[in-house]
């Protein structure tokens, strides 16, 4: 799926302060029905996560996390079963808008530090999220589940999703190569070779596409804006380029390819 | 000076601290204060101190070292001067002391006794100075003809030098263990110029003016002790007579006092034994009766003292200090293989009583003494080179057992073989039609003066390899004329490019060797060779590198010389002395060393880390190697030709005359911009490359050369390099061992050149520091690689070889005996105790046949033949890793099965089982040099005549094929029979460990593990795409939501639908979405059971009509069944929070739950105990009174269910009457 850069800036545009949240995804959905889900929840997430990176020093200040648990407390005293913690987490008029996943693990923490006599450890805080039964107050494993699955930009369900659409896309990139006859070795292969930093496939004999020399393929799996283009040039591309001493073309050409497949 | 040494044996200063004071300007914080203090006082001794203590050492060591005979050749007033030989008192140290310091005073004293400058190559001359050269006998002057050999000429024409040389030195046969004073006879030819032995570094100056005319002091021989005559009456200036304490403040006083000393001696002990006699007369017959000393840890006097002083010393030579690491290392060893004392009789021994422990006393007062402190130099060093030699020497055992064990472990680890033999060289540069064919003349005429000089430059080459040792012929009588009237007819310019470009090319093919000796090493008689058969032909080679190695070399410092064929062309250039001729040389000398300079070297593949790349590797190694001694060769010509106008005997005499020369030269540009080149050198971390030949060129610079601002600046660059290669600190992109090995030895060597002035080496570090090089550490440098072999070190350093001589002649005793550095020759046999040799029988000839084949056809050819040998035998190590050794490895697997199944599953120590495995597969690997061989046979001709031309002659065809097959097979095999065992190995212990990994855990886990059927094609929907859906069920099912939202009963079940397609299917599926997949259906399950799934449907959502709802969970009872592959967490089903679920309810629904359960047992999803022990848990939480009062009746009714499974259509009744218990209870 390629988009033109106006189209990407028009969606972008619709998602200032925009909650992650299924209700949110659905307006979008209806604003651009031309454009895929799995395209825009891309986008969306993308664009949820700079905004998070601005502002997540904020929300971890310690006045910051005893703000929102003390409305926690407050919230599940009057109503345990009310959203309280995705409102919290979503509340726009206070400048809260906080991922409601990552907003459950504040206040997981802190009702943690509460009520256990050692500060909990990042594994147990992870299990718990993952299963929210783990956790030893009822109201709260509620108001955490009810988090996780309402967030679709942050938690653990959201993380396996990405992981599983990275799996697949190279698992259909690489069906694409054996149906084109193109022989390549694959990350696996590059890795008992030696290599240390391994694209997901490097072409054994490098094939040419719009006018660009294709000398490995990297699926990334998500829609590549110019700053994950940046990231990515930064923390693997070059890397490869060091070792399989091919040109900036197919770096530029990587970026199509990978949005051909999303 | 002294005072630092004193102090420091008197414990007042630590080691550490004096080293770091020495190596460093600026105050180091970790100094004790005191400490500190105390050094302070001495600052501006500083950079004094590493020559005060070579030369106090070397000064100690020359009553023990007094192998360069006492001869009276030295200097004509030796015998006046021995009262300063230390062999007496116990002050003598310090008499002799104030002579290796030259004094101070420069001129006015030296031009009495000696000629005024000494600076050049009058310095061997006879004089005070000149001493510490201790080079060679008073009288070894220059070669200025060029023609002899420098050493040779040293004893044909000693009598210029002293009167009582020449007599010593032929009826003496020549001492060996001292090369300096006695270097190898037969030596090659120096050049005019660049025959100055070299070496003394002068303890700085103190003003600019005496640098000048000071005399040198030497650091490399064992000093000679004689004091001539004159030196007492020199007025004492010297720099370090201040400051220090007053027992050492005045040379004068001490002289003076040195005198009263002596006299007093002399008429006390009149005896034989007294100095005079001892250096007067030379041993008498130092061949029978040398024999060596036994050393004696026990009678090792004054220990604490030395200890200290060998640490200090030691940390000096690891810190780089010092000028010349291997001049240090040889005198270390000449210590540990002193012979025996020379004065040293027990009357003289006895130790001062005084004061043991100043520097009064003699350091070395019995061999005892010197044995240990080498001993303890040596803990602290370490070369690797001449590990047998010192691992067998019984001296080392004795005084340290430990370090003995650790040369002997280091030895056998070691792989390096040295052989000193060279390749073979070729012969003339065959017609290279693309250069020198009619179209790069201008005219017919110059096409065939070119012609024929071609043909004059081989006869003249031809006439002097056949003539050139004869004696009585010379150079210039001989072919000098005919030399110069070939030049008068090089005409135009364009011809003389054209010789350039023929004696560059020869030149290079002719001496790439160091030694390289003109293609007549075994061409002379090919008749005897024929004789002795292939067979002898390489203990024939072993031999003559025996006795013609030796003699390559001048000492552990030679000077520079022009050795083997390189003689020709220095006498070729000199004798044309043609202008023309020197300007295009130097151009083309240029041209060739930037461009080889430059030249991209391979680098090895960082991803084949296996081993096999070694193949390759080797390859690309010895290409370095051929650069870099082409680049060495090309430079040290420049060189020559460059300061060839420039060069004299010695320096300028005066400050004045200097500075009008400077002031001249200085605008000279340089020939090559050697500076840009080092600079570049540096940052592109290609040191090890561009030192090397940058040396070479400077080695043959005149004497003003270092004085000027642009080489100046270079040597101090060097200088500063040089520091920084401190060889124990091996970290990250550091440079490799050996590569730091080769820079220090050149450097070393360049430092002790005699036109180098010696102050230089001991420059202010405020100076260094100016030139900080910005070595910006790119990854891909040279230095970082290991480029420098053993062999390539020996080769360009053939002086590192002297410790090794050194240490074989004690080894073999002869050094008092035969003359020579192990003249002694030994029949051996082809296996020596170094480890067996490939026998090179009939290789010799070979590949000389290879090389005439090669001479006669265009050089594509070569290029073919070894480009295929190359990549063959690459492929041949390739092919049998991928046949025989994955063949192995396939046993080791099933044999490893059986041994598992055998010995039940734990199967015993994994590294057992590896050397088990390994010793009954390695023998196997003997068949891959047979393989290897057939596999070599079968592709190289292929090959080869794939790359040929089509008109190529059969029989030049089939010979290029055979030496195809040849190279390849010999390289392959070598591979192969070195690596081979260590390959099936590992690949042995990957694969036991991989097996071992299999055995593991979970293997049922695992065998149950299915793929999609054949026939799918992959049409599932995506896990993402699933797990995404679900979640939005979640969420929606979970809240908040809007009053209009709700899920269709249709897509709920399209959903369960889809998941058991993705299940099926299993294409796109990884084990965590598989997981995530089962935790969600697990949710679902339970908000299907608390009824919270709002259903779309007119007119509102609703909850699920409870056939729908047990529809769908017997949709997922079935996928968790049989769908999923991975645990399905079902206990949660049972959590309090999902059962918690229901409590919000209203009516609570426990019908579902209850069928669940039972469908679960009944499926043998979960166990019945594991049910009720959930159940059980779940009464513990906290519930609202009425729910637990209805959990506590559910737990009742499910545990009074029989225990056995029932028919479904009973259990679905039994669920409808139970159904209503529940109801009324609610």
């Amino acid at each position: 799926m390629i988009l033109t850069k106006a189209q990407y800036d028009e969606i972008a545009q619709c998602l200032v302060s925009v909650p992650p949240t299924r209700q949110s995804l659905r307006k979008l959905k209806q604003t651009f029905p031309s454009q895929s889900q799995a395209t825009l929840l891309s986008i969306f997430s993308q664009e949820y996560q700079k905004h998070i990176k601005r502002t997540h020093a904020k929300h971890h200040t310690s006045e910051a996390i005893e703000t929102y648990y003390q409305r926690y407390l407050n919230g599940v005293g009057r109503n345990g079963s009310a959203p309280v913690l995705l409102e919290l987490a979503n509340e726009i008029a206070t400048e809260v808008d906080y991922a409601p996943s990552l907003m459950a693990r504040i206040i997981l923490e802190r009702f943690l530090q509460d009520h256990e006599e050692t500060p909990p450890s990042k594994s147990v805080i992870n299990s718990m999220l993952r299963d929210p039964s783990q956790i030893p107050d009822g109201v709260l494993a509620n108001q955490v589940y009810q988090c996780i699955v309402n967030d679709c930009c942050y938690g653990p369900l959201v993380d396996c999703i990405k992981h599983a659409i990275g799996h697949e896309h190279e698992v259909l990139l690489r069906d694409l190569l054996l149906e084109k006859n193109l022989s390549f070795l694959d990350e696996d292969q590059l890795r008992a070779k030696g290599y240390d930093k391994t694209p997901d496939f490097i072409l054994q004999v490098p094939v040419a596409v719009e006018g660009h020399i294709i000398h490995w393929i990297e699926s990334k799996a998500s829609f590549g804006d110019e700053c994950s283009h940046h990231a990515y040039l930064h923390d693997q591309f070059w890397s490869y380029w060091n070792r399989d001493d091919c040109n900036q073309a197919e770096i530029q050409n990587s970026k199509k390819l990978k949005k051909a497949c999303l | 000076m002294a005072a630092v040494l004193e102090s420091l044996l008197r414990e007042e200063v630590s080691v550490a601290a004096a080293v770091r004071w020495i190596a460093r300007s600026a105050q180091s914080s970790e100094d004790d204060p005191g400490e500190a203090a105390a050094l302070r006082s001495l600052r501006p001794l500083r950079k004094e101190f590493v020559p005060f203590l070579l030369n106090f050492l070397r000064e100690q060591s020359s009553r023990v070292l007094p192998q360069g005979p006492p001869t009276p050749a030295k200097a004509p007033g030796s015998s006046a001067a021995l009262p300063g030989r230390p062999g007496g008192p116990s002050r003598g140290g310090r008499g002799a002391r104030s002579q290796l310091f030259p004094p101070a005073e420069p001129s006015s004293a030296a031009a009495a006794e000696a000629p005024p400058a000494r600076r050049g190559g009058r310095r061997r001359g006879p004089g005070p100075g000149r001493e510490r050269g201790g080079r060679g006998p008073g009288g070894l002057e220059e070669g200025v003809g060029g023609e002899s050999p420098p050493w040779a000429a040293g004893r044909r024409r000693r009598s210029s030098g002293s009167p009582g040389s020449p007599g010593r030195a032929r009826s003496d046969p020549p001492n060996l263990s001292n090369l300096e004073e006695f270097p190898p006879v037969g030596s090659l030819p120096p050049g005019p110029a660049g025959t100055k032995p070299s070496r003394r570094i002068n303890p700085t100056p103190v003003s600019e003016e005496r640098s000048l005319s000071k005399p040198k002091t030497c650091f490399t021989s064992p000093p000679i002790s004689c004091v001539p005559s004159s030196q007492p009456s020199v007025p004492d200036t010297s720099p370090w007579g201040h400051g220090l304490p007053p027992g050492c403040r005045s040379l004068q006083e001490e002289r003076e006092m040195l005198r009263k000393e002596r006299s007093k001696h002399l008429q006390q002990s009149p005896t034989p034994a007294c100095p005079t006699s001892e250096s007067g007369s030379p041993l008498p017959s130092r061949t029978g009766n040398l024999t060596a000393e036994a050393a004696d840890p026990a009678r090792v006097s004054s220990r604490q003292r030395l200890e200290l002083i060998a640490l200090i010393y030691s940390s000096c030579i690891a810190e780089n200090l010092v000028p010349n690491l291997f001049l240090e290392l040889f005198f270390i060893l000449q210590l540990l293989t002193a012979r025996r004392m020379v004065a040293a009789k027990d009357s003289d021994l006895e130790p001062t009583p005084g004061a043991p422990d100043s520097l009064e006393s003699p350091l070395f007062q019995s061999v005892h003494d010197c044995v240990f402190f080498a001993v303890q130099v040596l803990e602290h060093q370490f070369d690797k080179g001449t590990l047998k030699l010192l691992a067998e020497n019984e001296r080392l055992l004795c005084f340290s057992p430990a370090l003995q064990g650790r040369l002997k472990a280091a030895y056998e680890g070691s792989v390096a073989k040295v052989s000193l033999a060279m390749p073979p060289s070729a012969q003339a540069v065959s017609f290279q039609p693309e250069t020198d064919n009619r179209a790069n003349f201008s005219s017919d005429r110059a096409f065939h003066t070119f012609k024929k000089q071609r043909d004059v430059f081989f006869e003249v080459l031809r006439e002097w390899e056949d003539r050139h040792e004869e004696p009585g012929w010379d150079f210039e009588k001989g072919l000098g004329s005919r030399i110069r009237a070939m030049m008068g007819q090089l005409s135009a310019a364009c011809s003389h490019s054209h010789f350039v470009r023929l004696f560059q090319k020869q030149l290079l093919q002719m001496c790439q060797s160091p030694g390289g000796t003109g293609g007549t090493v075994l061409g002379e008689a090919p008749d005897v060779l024929n004789m002795l058969g292939a067979d002898k032909l390489g203990r024939l080679r072993r031999l003559q590198e025996r006795l013609v190695a030796p003699q390559s070399s001048g000492g552990p410092c030679p000077p520079p010389t022009f050795p083997g064929c390189q003689g020709f062309f220095r006498d070729f250039i000199l004798s044309a002395s043609s202008f023309q001729f020197n300007q295009h040389l130097m151009d083309s000398l240029s041209l060739k060393i930037r461009e080889l300079n430059s030249l991209a070297l391979p680098q090895p593949e960082p991803s084949d880390e296996d081993g096999e790349s070694d193949v390759d590797w080797q390859g690309e190694r010895r290409q370095f190697a051929v650069v870099l001694l082409s680049l060495r060769l090309l430079a040290k010509f420049l060189g020559f030709v460059a300061f060839l106008p420039y060069r004299g005997p010695e320096p300028p005499p005066t400050r004045e005359l200097q500075d009008s020369i400077l002031a001249l030269r200085s605008q000279v540009p340089p020939a090559l911009d050697v500076r840009a080149l080092l600079q570049q050198g540096l940052r592109a971390r290609r040191a090890v490359l561009t030192v090397p030949w940058l040396v070479e060129f400077l080695s043959l610079a005149d004497h003003i050369v270092p004085l000027l601002d642009y080489y100046r600046s270079i040597f101090v660059v060097l200088l500063h390099l040089h520091r920084s290669l401190v060889l124990s600190k091996e970290s990250e992109g550091e440079m490799c061992f050996l590569n730091k090995l080769l820079l220090l030895a050149v450097l070393g060597w360049l430092f002790q050149i005699p036109t180098v002035p010696e102050d230089l080496f001991f420059l202010e570090e405020g100076q260094l520091d100016a030139f900080e090089v910005d070595t910006v550490p790119s990854e891909h440098g040279l230095d970082g690689m290991p480029v420098v072999d053993q062999h390539l070190l020996y080769t360009c350093c053939p002086y590192i070889g002297e410790l090794r001589k050194l240490l074989a002649s004690w080894v073999s005793g002869s050094s008092g005996r035969s003359g020579g550095f192990v003249r002694k020759i030994t029949p051996t046999t082809t296996t020596t105790g170094l480890g067996a040799q490939p026998p090179h029988t009939t290789q010799g000839l070979q590949a000389q046949l290879a090389q005439a084949f090669f001479h006669n056809q265009p050089p594509s050819l070569r290029r073919t033949v070894e480009f295929v040998a190359e990549r063959i035998g690459s492929n041949c190590v390739k092919h049998i890793k991928a046949t025989l050794v994955a063949d192995l490895v396939h046993q080791a697997e099933s044999l490893l099965r059986e041994q598992l199944v055998m010995q039940g599953q734990d199967g015993g120590d994994p590294a057992q089982l590896l050397e088990i495995l390994c010793s009954q597969l390695c023998p196997h690997g003997a068949q891959a040099l047979t393989r290897g061989r057939e596999f070599c046979q079968k592709k190289s001709p292929g090959a080869v005549r794939a790359l040929l031309p089509e008109e190529t002659p059969a029989a030049v065809l089939s010979s290029a094929e055979n030496i195809a097959v040849g190279l390849a097979t010999e390289k392959a095999c070598a591979w192969l029979s070195a690596n081979i065992t260590a390959l099936i190995r590992r690949e042995v212990k990957a694969a036991v460990s991989r097996t071992l990994r299999a055995q593991g855990p979970e293997p049922a886990a695992r065998g149950e593990r299915r793929g999609c059927s054949r026939a799918c094609e992959h049409h599932a929907p995506l896990p993402s795409h699933l797990i995404s859906e679900i979640k939005d069920v979640l969420s929606l099912a979970v809240g908040p939501r809007d009053p209009e939202e709700g899920i269709s009963l249709d897509h709920l079940e399209q959903l369960l639908g889809q998941l058991g397609q993705t299940l099926q299917c299993r294409q796109f599926l990884c084990p965590p979405a598989e997981q995530h997949l089962a935790k969600c259906s697990v949710d679902l399950a339970s908000l299907l059971v608390a009824d919270q799934i709002p259903v779309l449907g007119p007119p509102a959502p609703r909850g699920l009509e409870r056939g729908q709802a047990r529809r769908l969970l017997h949709l997922l009872l079935s996928l968790w069944k049989d769908g999923f592959q991975v645990p399905v967490p079902l206990q949660l089903l049972l959590s309090p929070r999902n059962v918690g679920l229901l409590a919000d309810t209203r009516p609570r629904e426990w019908d579902l739950l209850l069928f669940l359960l039972r469908e679960l047992v009944e499926k043998g999803l979960m166990g019945r105990p594991e049910i009720e022990a959930c159940l059980g848990s779940l009464r513990d939480a906290q519930w609202p009174k009425d729910f637990s009062e209805e959990l506590a009746t559910l737990f009742n009714l499910f545990l009074a269910e029989p225990p056995m499974p029932e028919p479904q259509l009973r259990a679905c009744e039994l669920v409808q009457t139970n159904r209503g218990t529940v109801l009324a209870q609610s």
